[in-house]
């Protein structure tokens, strides 16, 4: 077997050096009878060439969204990633890297992760960020969690605006520690106001969550919001589900939010049918030990060098045990490696000009849906993605996209299954990988299929 | 040999500015087509600020990364015996695999009619896992391990509401991993204590005497944290089902064990597998990973949306607590389906061993800490008697009266181009040394290692305790001020300003 050095005489002479006879007896506090004496029934080793064609062969079932245009979003979102991010995260020294524990012999590490701290701060407009979190839905349970613990009140408001898949994660990891989560249900049609939202709270209230853009695309301004709750001593969430929106909206941070988080897959990181991906984690300097996750810090070395280490860490699992800010311990170190490597190269120009792009098209995509008989936008406001109002099921209407090559945009009956009054809706996302020839697919394709 | 150079760089070794340090206004890294200037539609909130990010050319970005990542070291730079970790060759293959257009291009919510590929690899990737364990059902959504143990936790929650019971005892012996305790907590139960044996064990006596009506169950890693076979563990599965309770397993150390104990065998829940320990997805410097569950009957009803059945049409994907399929879903545990880049990493490698070679590779991963425990025990002290599993672990008493720590000869053990073994964990052994080789080291680099230790071990013995405080000498940074970091921290780069 290809990576396993061992050789017949090897084993041999270290069963001697050990002074047992064979591999069996190391196992001899196994119980009897558990200890298998054969392989299980699973097929054998095979050589790098079949293995390959055997992943390939289920590849080739598939249909990727690089091989028909593509206007799938809700959370998840084609981009361009650089040649150069690819070849960064598959350097050894980093791919093969455990988490940075040892400083000495891990400054690589360390220093992107302060990096890319800085990068998420920069962008969601908060004072820090931590080392990223599992994904944008366990970011959002997560900062419901810490608001708990913060304003030591145990409610948390959640606004229709937020992925349904970010509700039903906050509201299973606050189902076991009383933590009440309450909230509106989504309405593409129809958007909560403040005061309807700051009906909501009340004197055991943590937070409100709030998404931005929201869920079925739209942009509003959540200062006011952020006043309401602070009024109120609650801390204001704000989730995001496209990173690559803060390089064209304002950053929520210039709300007065208390919490940023969401999913950081938009940038550097490929789809990858729904993970890995890289949670973001930002908050204000006031709030920083109350933080899951792990946190990168700057010092010194023996010598006076600047050098960086994981910090804070009283806060966490290995320390604290039972009584830790969180369970979790791995992060999504790779992913934000490629998260900091694309942001690099953006830049301020790159980010912002990306952000335009993406807005363009999108603008361009939803001028020719609307001019689609049977489709209209609903959204006033949008950055990259939008909800449709179709006069026939909106799966349906995928279904039949598929056939004539589109993979045209999300139903929310996917995301709201029992919603039955959102089923004529479809949730189109545009990027800057669309071309107007996409577009133009989509249009027409939508044409012949609603009428 | 010490000098100063101009640059502050040393040869190779060379020092590297934050981006922010380095960038300029006008520079980009990517070439995107000019915008049109169609008017937006962004609600009134466009951004009337900078961001604050650096501008750095393409090769700018190239050498900074290249250059940091020289300061790293990974499996591919040598042997890296980090205990508990499991630091095993990570197969290129796995990666190429990973980036197949048809898997690493795939939307999440596109229809499944598009993804049958995708689905038919996780039904598979299960179905080694199912295999491999022996067990009847696993949940692949979680995220990485800890997730896993929130997985079975709460399944386990869900099970008890169920029963109508309200059993809040979670016991968890003294040696277990940090999230263990904390997971437990998460689902709204208290920790108990078990504490060890003389020979590293959970003690039977302490644990039964601790089982009660209000124990949910308990948490128990096997192979353990002292990288020991807990020798009653079907003993400790009867009497904590005879009680009432539920019997989690961190499968954190299968590696030790697959293709040789099926943990169905020993009377397990659930458990969670870490993919990138015995699977050997990457580490890649804290994550990503992932940490499916393989559950009991008992528990199966209640693991978490969402999961892959194969029904008349093909695979379907049950996303919805509401399917009416008999299965009670405690919830939904992250965003879309799990850690799919995981998954194909993880059946490439699968695939690649077969049944034979993964039985193989366990062997060879406990004939390995066998004997770097066999050549090392002379010298160090081992901190519990018999053969051992996947590592080696020992305690600090070969240390005293030398004025060096663990930690002091972990930081000498880098000099001499190793990566330390995991340090001061499991608590229960004073000043732990807990070494795992994996099954891809030949016995030359672990006899290498072993003879570097040796000799550092025969340093500190003759007295020169002053070397091993200042130690390391040669790497990019010397020994970092954590408590510095700590008392003010400084988590981000600032502008200076004026």
């Amino acid at each position: 077997m290809r990576y396993l050095p061992l050789t017949r005489a090897d084993r041999a002479a270290m069963l001697e050096t050990i002074g047992a006879s064979s591999v069996d007896e190391l196992y001899s506090d196994v119980p009897e009878g558990a200890l298998l004496d054969a392989p299980v029934d699973l097929p054998h080793h095979l050589g790098e060439m079949q293995v390959e064609r055997d992943m390939q062969a289920l590849a080739a079932k598939n249909i990727g969204t690089s091989s028909a245009p593509s206007f799938l979003g809700a959370g998840a979102y084609r981009h361009h990633v650089p040649a150069t991010v690819d070849y960064v995260i598959q350097r050894g020294e980093f791919l093969t890297a455990y988490t940075p524990y040892q400083p000495e012999i891990a400054q690589g590490t360390l220093q992107y992760l302060f990096e890319f701290q800085t990068q998420v701060a920069s962008i969601t407009g908060m004072d820090v960020a931590n080392a990223s979190m599992w994904d944008g839905a366990t970011s959002c349970a997560e900062a419901v969690l810490m608001a708990c613990r913060a304003t030591r009140r145990k409610k948390a408001v959640l606004s229709g605006g937020l992925h349904p898949h970010y509700r039903e994660v906050t509201e299973t990891y606050c189902q076991y520690s009383d933590t009440e989560v309450t909230g509106r249900d989504g309405n593409p049609e129809q958007q909560a106001t403040v005061e309807e939202l700051g009906e909501l709270i009340d004197d055991q209230t943590a937070c409100v969550v709030v998404q931005y853009p929201d869920v079925f695309g739209r942009i509003q301004d959540h200062t006011r919001l952020a006043d309401l709750c602070h009024a109120k001593g609650a801390l204001l969430v704000v989730v995001f589900t496209e990173a690559v929106a803060f390089g064209a909206i304002k950053s929520p941070g210039s709300f007065g939010a208390d919490i940023v988080c969401g999913e950081g897959q938009s940038i550097g990181n490929a789809l990858n049918y729904g993970g890995p991906y890289v949670g973001l984690f930002a908050t204000t300097q006031k709030l920083v030990r109350q933080m899951p996750g792990r946190l990168c810090g700057e010092t010194v070395d023996q010598d006076g060098k600047r050098g960086f280490v994981l910090t804070l860490s009283t806060r966490e699992q290995h320390i604290r045990r039972e009584k830790a800010t969180s369970n979790i311990c791995t992060n999504s170190g790779l992913c934000s490696l490629a998260f900091t490597v694309h942001m690099s190269l953006l830049g301020e120009d790159g980010y912002r000009r990306l952000a335009t792009l993406n807005h363009e098209n999108a603008c361009k995509a939803a001028d020719a849906i609307d001019a689609v008989p049977g489709a209209s936008v609903v959204n006033d406001s949008f950055f990259n993605e939008f909800t449709v109002k179709l006069t026939k099921p909106a799966a349906e209407v995928v279904e039949a996209l598929v056939a004539k090559g589109v993979l045209g945009g999300v139903p929310l009956s996917r995301l709201y299954p029992n919603r039955s009054d959102l089923d004529n809706y479809l949730l189109v996302a545009v990027t800057e990988t669309n071309t107007d020839e996409d577009i133009a697919a989509l249009a027409g394709a939508l044409k012949e299929v609603l009428a | 040999m010490t000098f100063a150079t101009h640059t502050g760089n040393r040869g190779l070794v060379l020092e590297e500015k934050l981006i922010f340090e380095q960038g300029q206004p006008g520079r980009t890294g990517v070439d995107l087509p000019e915008p049109k200037g169609t008017k937006s539609r962004l609600g009134g909130l466009d951004r009337d600020s900078n961001v604050g990010l650096p501008g750095l050319s393409e090769p700018q970005v190239v050498r900074h990364f290249t250059r940091l990542s020289q300061k790293n070291f990974g499996i591919d730079s040598g042997f890296f015996p980090l205990g508990s970790c499991t630091m095993k060759h990570n197969p290129r293959l796995n990666e190429k695999v990973a980036r197949l257009p048809g898997l690493s291009d795939l939307h999440p919510m596109q229809p499944e009619s598009t993804v049958q590929g995708a689905l038919e690899l996780i039904d598979t990737c299960a179905h080694w896992l199912l295999v491999l364990t022996g067990m009847p059902a696993v949940s692949m959504s979680p995220a990485a391990g800890a997730q896993g143990e929130l997985c079975g936790m709460m399944a386990i929650r869900a099970a008890l509401d169920a029963r109508g019971e309200n059993r809040r005892r979670v016991l968890v012996p003294e040696s277990a991993h940090g999230t263990n305790p904390a997971t437990a907590a998460a689902c709204g139960f208290t920790v108990d204590s078990i504490p060890a044996t003389e020979d590293g064990r959970v003690d039977l006596a302490a644990f039964e005497a601790k089982l009660g009506d209000d124990v949910a169950g308990i948490m128990l890693t096997n192979p353990n944290t002292c990288g020991l076979f807990e020798r009653d563990v079907r003993k400790i599965a009867d009497l904590v089902h005879a009680a009432g309770g539920y019997f989690y397993c961190d499968g954190a150390n299968f590696n030790a064990i697959v293709g040789r104990v099926r943990p169905a065998d020993l009377g397990i829940d659930a458990m969670h597998i870490n993919l990138h320990k015995t699977f050997s997805t990457p580490h890649g410097g804290g994550g990503p990973g992932s940490g499916p569950v393989v559950f009991s009957e008992a528990l199966a009803p209640y693991a978490p949306i969402p999961y892959v059945v194969r029904n008349e049409n093909g695979f379907h994907l049950v996303e919805t607590a509401d399917e009416n399929d008999g299965m009670k879903p405690f919830g939904r545990l992250k965003g879309f389906h799990g850690q799919m880049g995981m998954f194909i990493r993880a059946l490439t490698y699968m695939k690649s061993h077969g049944a034979d070679g993964l039985r193989q590779a366990s062997g060879d991963a406990v004939l390995n800490a066998n004997y770097l425990l066999a050549r090392l025990k002379e010298k160090l002290s081992v901190a519990f008697p018999g053969y051992c599993m996947h590592e080696a672990l020992f305690d600090d008493s070969f240390l005293k009266d030398t004025g060096v720590s663990t930690l002091d000869l972990a930081k000498a053990i880098i000099d001499e181009g190793f990566h330390p073994m995991t340090m001061y964990f499991p608590l229960v052994v004073h000043g732990a040394l807990l070494i795992e080789p994996t099954e891809t080291e030949t016995k030359e680099s672990i006899d290498q290692f072993c003879d570097a230790v040796l000799s550092l071990v025969a340093k500190a013995e003759s007295g020169d305790a002053e070397f091993f405080k200042n130690a390391p000498y040669l790497t990019p940074r010397r020994r970092l001020d954590e408590t510095a970091a700590a008392r003010k921290p400084v988590l981000r780069w600032q502008p200076e300003t004026a």
